[in-house]
């Protein structure tokens, strides 16, 4: 399929469309190839989770689609990230500039590390509003303490200048995710929003991010590790392994039955109810190291299914059904197993 | 929408802003002293515990009695550096021939110097040159080490690596013998060769303070997460770098003013530095220290004046780095 193909098929639906997306790092102990050609898309209302382990390029991804990689060392090597018809690698630094925080935005993991210790948050929320739409201070102070309404700060009126010290984990998370509205984006990454978050705080947020992304009719990319998360929220998963997508596919079929032997190991690591006092599977090995990715499939020196195929080709992304692909030479197999 | 939240956030700035008139300054000040304002002030700000590190530091500062006793001692150095006349009537440059080497005496209680000078006069307007080289020098060093540490850290690259070894080069400069070099080619009498010399030979470690704590900053997430939000180089640099990087560079500066001041008055002492008509400690004490047996007044008092500005600065700057960095605590 060309590149016209692609655009011509996608424009029309998707919001966010990556394509072919490569970003390497230049280290010390060689190029560590953190990202080798994601694509994904995100129509508008859309929610794509991206669900890998530690080091599996969902976050470098997502800071590329941003904008906001390490540079140097990092590099986009190579693919397109179409966002409302244009290739945002192609727009100049200041154009691109304009379209963070305006069209898409960003919420980050920890919010007490990503808010900025020595400004009040009303500070920081109204300067959303003084760097984009040239609002003065006390305009944007009256929009900071809406949008703080908006994601339930109770009492925001009084407490709009607070520092991020004086908010409690939840409340901050809310500040973050306020932060990230604030223009009214039509795309939000969210990366591990939840992670630092008590269990019952991180149900709260993650509704909030819901119904806030139903009713803006926002696309969300929902990174993340926790499986959990991901089933009530997200429309269809991305899984990543070694900086690919091994498997992509609407979210109660993979749950019902994964396609790529790395999707199932996944499923299997989770701890059940049903399955008291058995010993809990784990994947065996270790992820690859990104300065040395083995030949052929990634997964294949941890995979009970590996052939000899395995070791020398490296599998295209098949299509497994309607809506579904998986990087596997054996998923119509691995996807027999699990029915 | 705007309006209904205007009249609540005019009362919340009640006691700072002109709004507070309008409800009353009895108001106001009843408030202040008490215990946590009764539900109506902010939640998040009860007495007694600050908000920002800034006023938090502020806070210690205040507590600790090394910060207010060096604060005052360099209070009233810069009053009298400004206006000597406040506590020295006499004329620095008046001599005496006959009175030259005596000991102290009625109105003059630090003695004469060789030429019969009176020391206490002396040592008073000798405040100026030494406050002047100290603040004007440490502001030039400051200024110039933090902006260009400051972009070097923030931008990397080549200009970087150009700036670190330009800044390795000016530290290899032996102070005195630099000093001894440049110096004495300089006719003037005035305290700006000297200023020059010393910013010139302090910059770069104020510049490799800057850099570092610059480059720490920039790694910050809030730093990622304004950029991500679309904020521009300035923006990030002014507004969330410099802000969290700063502390390093004022805690390193207050103590280099010491030291700036010792430096002047050593380049002066070997002929180098300030040079006479020009009121300074170093120069005093030059002149007396041949007749350090015979009358040892002409030296201490200047040494001595000396010896507590450099320690009041130092002991200052630990106080502040010891506000500043909670880790320290």
């Amino acid at each position: 399929m060309t590149n016209e193909d692609a655009r011509s098929a996608g424009a029309g639906t998707a919001l966010l469309d990556v394509r072919d997306l490569r970003v390497e790092f230049r280290t010390r102990d060689g190029v560590a190839k953190a990202v080798n050609g994601v694509s994904y898309r995100v129509a508008p209302g859309q929610t794509l989770a991206v669900l890998g382990e530690s080091g599996s390029g969902k976050s470098v991804t997502a800071q590329a689609v941003m904008g906001i990689l390490d540079s140097p060392p990092g590099r986009v090597t190579g693919g397109e990230v179409v966002f409302q018809g244009r290739d945002l690698l192609t727009l100049r630094k200041d154009e691109r500039r304009r379209v963070r925080g305006a069209k898409m935005a960003m919420i980050f993991q920890d919010a007490l590390s990503a808010l900025n210790p020595v400004l009040s948050v009303g500070a920081q929320l109204g300067e959303m509003f003084q760097v984009h739409e040239g609002m003065s201070r006390k305009d944007a102070r009256g929009r900071a303490v809406e949008l703080m309404e908006r994601v339930g700060i109770p009492a925001a009126r009084e407490r709009v200048n607070d520092y991020p010290h004086q908010f409690s984990g939840g409340m901050r998370q809310r500040i973050m995710i306020a932060m990230a509205l604030a223009l009214g984006p039509d795309l939000i990454i969210a990366d591990e929003p939840t992670t630092a978050l008590d269990v019952t705080v991180q149900a709260q947020v993650m509704d909030l991010l819901a119904e806030l992304q139903r009713e803006l009719t926002m696309g969300l990319i929902l990174i993340t590790h926790d499986l959990g998360v991901v089933a009530d929220v997200a429309d269809t998963i991305a899984v990543m392994y070694a900086g690919r997508i091994v498997e992509t596919a609407p979210v109660h079929q993979l749950y019902r039955a994964p396609a790529h032997p790395y999707t199932r190991g996944l499923l299997d690591s989770v701890p059940r109810l049903d399955q008291k006092g058995r010993r809990l599977y784990a994947i065996k090995g270790l992820p690859p190291s990104l300065t040395a990715i083995p030949p052929g499939c990634p997964f294949h020196p941890r995979c009970p299914l590996a052939q000899d195929i395995c070791r020398t080709d490296p599998p295209p992304l098949y299509e497994a059904g309607p809506g579904r692909a998986s990087a596997c030479h054996f998923w119509k197999e691995t996807l027999d197993g699990a029915r | 929408m705007p309006e209904s939240y205007v009249p609540k956030e005019a009362m919340g700035h009640g006691d700072g802003g002109s709004a507070a008139l309008a409800i009353g300054e009895a108001e106001s000040l009843e408030r202040r002293p008490g215990a946590a304002p009764p539900g109506a002030g902010p939640p998040g700000a009860p007495v007694g515990k600050p908000r920002s590190l800034w006023s938090d530091a502020w806070h210690d500062l205040c507590r600790n009695p090394v910060f207010v006793l060096s604060a005052l001692v360099i209070l009233f150095l810069v009053v009298i550096a400004i206006w000597p006349q406040l506590i020295a009537t006499g004329n620095p440059y008046r001599a005496d021939l006959a009175k030259a080497q005596q000991g102290s005496q009625p109105g003059h209680p630090f003695g004469f110097d060789t030429q019969g000078r009176d020391v206490y006069t002396r040592v008073v307007y000798g405040a100026r040159a030494s406050i002047t080289v100290g603040v004007c020098a440490t502001a030039g060093a400051a200024l110039l080490g933090s902006l260009l540490g400051g972009l070097a850290g923030f931008f990397g690259g080549w200009g970087d690596t150009l700036l670190s070894r330009l800044a390795d080069i000016f530290f290899g400069i032996p102070v005195i013998l630099g000093g001894l070099v440049f110096l004495s080619m300089v006719t003037s009498t005035t305290v700006w060769p000297v200023v020059g010399f010393i910013v010139l030979l302090g910059w770069p470690q104020i510049s490799r303070i800057a850099r570092g704590s610059v480059v720490t900053a920039k790694q910050n997430d809030y730093v990622q997460a304004a950029r991500a939000l679309g904020a521009g180089n300035r923006r990030l640099l002014l507004r969330h770098i410099a802000p969290n990087a700063v502390a390093p560079v004022i805690v390193v500066a207050t103590i280099a003013l010491g030291t700036f001041i010792a430096l002047e008055a050593t380049l002066s002492y070997l002929g180098a530095g300030l040079k006479p008509p020009t009121v300074s400690w170093g120069i005093d004490i030059s002149t007396a220290s041949p007749y350090i047996r015979s009358a040892p007044h002409m030296l201490l008092w200047p040494a001595g004046a000396l010896s507590i500005t450099v320690l009041a600065f130092i002991l200052l700057g630990d106080a502040v780095r010891d506000a500043l960095d909670p880790k320290l605590r």
